[in-house]
């Protein structure tokens, strides 16, 4: 494409300006764009007029449509701490390397004996990772779940006041909002199966969730039943 | 990537094309242009569909003592059970009639949108509500109120003694689906008060008398 003007033949264009729109939208989106692995389970949310979007800084349970439970953090440094927490407790051991690899991973839904193995397990191994039976919550003898949320809840708050207290100290803008709960569940699930998971949260004295649900087709219609 | 566009970058229907003398240092950006609009199309599609919607929804408190619950007034209970089947019955819960009333019964509503549905249904209860809320927003639009007196309004007016409270109450049948439906339902509705309980025994049996199982 010659820029010279030519008598009769193909009539040139500067491209700059639109290369420069071009290239200022990739970097925008490329740095705008946050990625993320692959979750375990795939979940179906049902649909609501809901507006409020997720808050970046949140803990989420979700729940599967046969009732498994998967739990994650966003916040990477509460999840290693809480990783740490559940290593003390429950007597299973971490090396260094593998928290740092946990704290990159999306939800996980095995048992904390296992989650070694499926730390070490490779993307693809992981989605046929055996037994991934979601967290065990038994309140009585094998309360994980409530475990996690606990060590986790209490760390995301720290980590919040700690940037909190970092960035009043450097008088800088605040803009992080402190953790919220979430709940992820798939449509078809038994309402009694999700009762029990936010048993486990009101349990632990937490009442406010952020139900997960998808957009709404388009006006306050709801879906009509088939 | 870029060539030194010597031959007129190849590919010109149109041969024997004028050059200048002196050699051009024109560089042919037509394959970094490709490439800037394959990753803008693809970032622009991973990007957008990322950040999940979501429903807040605050849960009560097991009481500490059963027996300082105040009664509900206006209470509006809802039963969901399997087959996206609702139930519901105004009041107090009677298992037998007494002096206060007769003994409650169970009607149907459905998800659907007309007569007998739960949208309508909800629409009569919440009238004096959903049109209240409605002027105020009317008169927030027209500037006529403040954005805080508004919000205050509002609260105000969810809060009215006389507005219905919804208890929503599933059996082990109901799906997730149905329970968000229902309080999406009711949200649309603009319902100021609504609460999901546990069932209670006889609930349970009235449902099951119902439906049969």
């Amino acid at each position: 494409m010659s820029k010279k003007p030519s008598k009769g033949g193909a009539p040139s264009l500067d491209m700059t300006p639109m290369v420069d729109l071009a290239f200022l939208l990739v970097t925008f989106f490329m740095l705008t764009a946050s990625f993320r692995m692959a979750e375990p389970v795939t979940v179906d949310p049902p649909s609501s007029i809901g507006q409020v979007t997720l808050p970046d800084n949140h803990i989420m349970v979700t729940i599967d449509d046969k009732g498994r439970l998967f739990f994650g953090i966003s916040n990477s440094t509460a999840k290693m701490a809480a990783l740490r927490q559940m290593s003390d407790k429950y007597g299973v051991k971490f090396t260094e390397e593998q928290i740092k690899k946990f704290s990159g991973l999306p939800s996980i839904g095995v048992d904390l004996k296992d989650l070694p193995r499926y730390i070490d397990a490779s993307e693809n191994e992981r989605t046929s990772f055996q037994p991934q039976k979601g967290i065990p919550n038994d309140t009585l003898k094998n309360p994980q779940l409530k475990d996690w949320i606990s060590f986790a809840g209490k760390e995301a708050v720290m980590a919040y006041n700690a940037a909190k207290e970092q960035a009043e100290a450097a008088g800088s803008d605040f803009k992080a909002e402190k953790p919220r709960y979430a709940i992820k569940c798939d449509g078809k699930t038994k309402y009694i199966l999700v009762k029990d998971a936010i048993k486990t949260f009101t349990d632990l004295k937490i009442y406010q969730f952020n139900l997960i649900t998808s957009l709404e087709g388009g006006g306050t219609v709801t879906n009509p039943q088939p | 990537m870029a060539e030194i566009a010597e031959d007129g970058g190849g590919g010109h229907g149109k041969g024997g094309k004028k050059r200048a003398k002196k050699q051009s240092t024109k560089i042919d950006m037509t394959p970094m242009v490709d490439l800037a609009f394959l990753l803008l199309t693809f970032f622009v599609l991973t990007s957008t569909f990322s950040k999940p919607k979501s429903m807040e929804l605050t849960f009560p408190a097991p009481p500490e003592n059963i027996q300082d619950q105040p009664p509900i007034k206006n209470g509006i209970t809802m039963l969901l059970t399997k087959d996206d089947r609702i139930f519901y019955y105004e009041g107090e819960f009677r298992a037998e009639a007494d002096d206060k009333g007769p003994k409650t019964e169970l009607k149907e509503l459905t998800f659907s949108q007309g007569e007998g549905g739960l949208h309508k249904y909800l629409g009569e209860k919440n009238k004096w509500l959903h049109d209240q809320v409605k002027e105020l927003d009317k008169k927030l639009e027209a500037k006529q109120m403040a954005d805080t007196t508004y919000k205050r309004l509002v609260k105000q007016a969810k809060a009215d003694k006389t507005t219905p409270t919804f208890l929503i109450k599933t059996d082990d049948k109901a799906t997730y689906k149905n329970v968000i439906d229902l309080i999406d339902e009711l949200n649309i509705n603009i319902v100021g008060k609504y609460v999901v309980v546990d069932i209670m025994k006889s609930e349970l049996d009235m449902i099951n008398e119902k439906t049969g199982g």
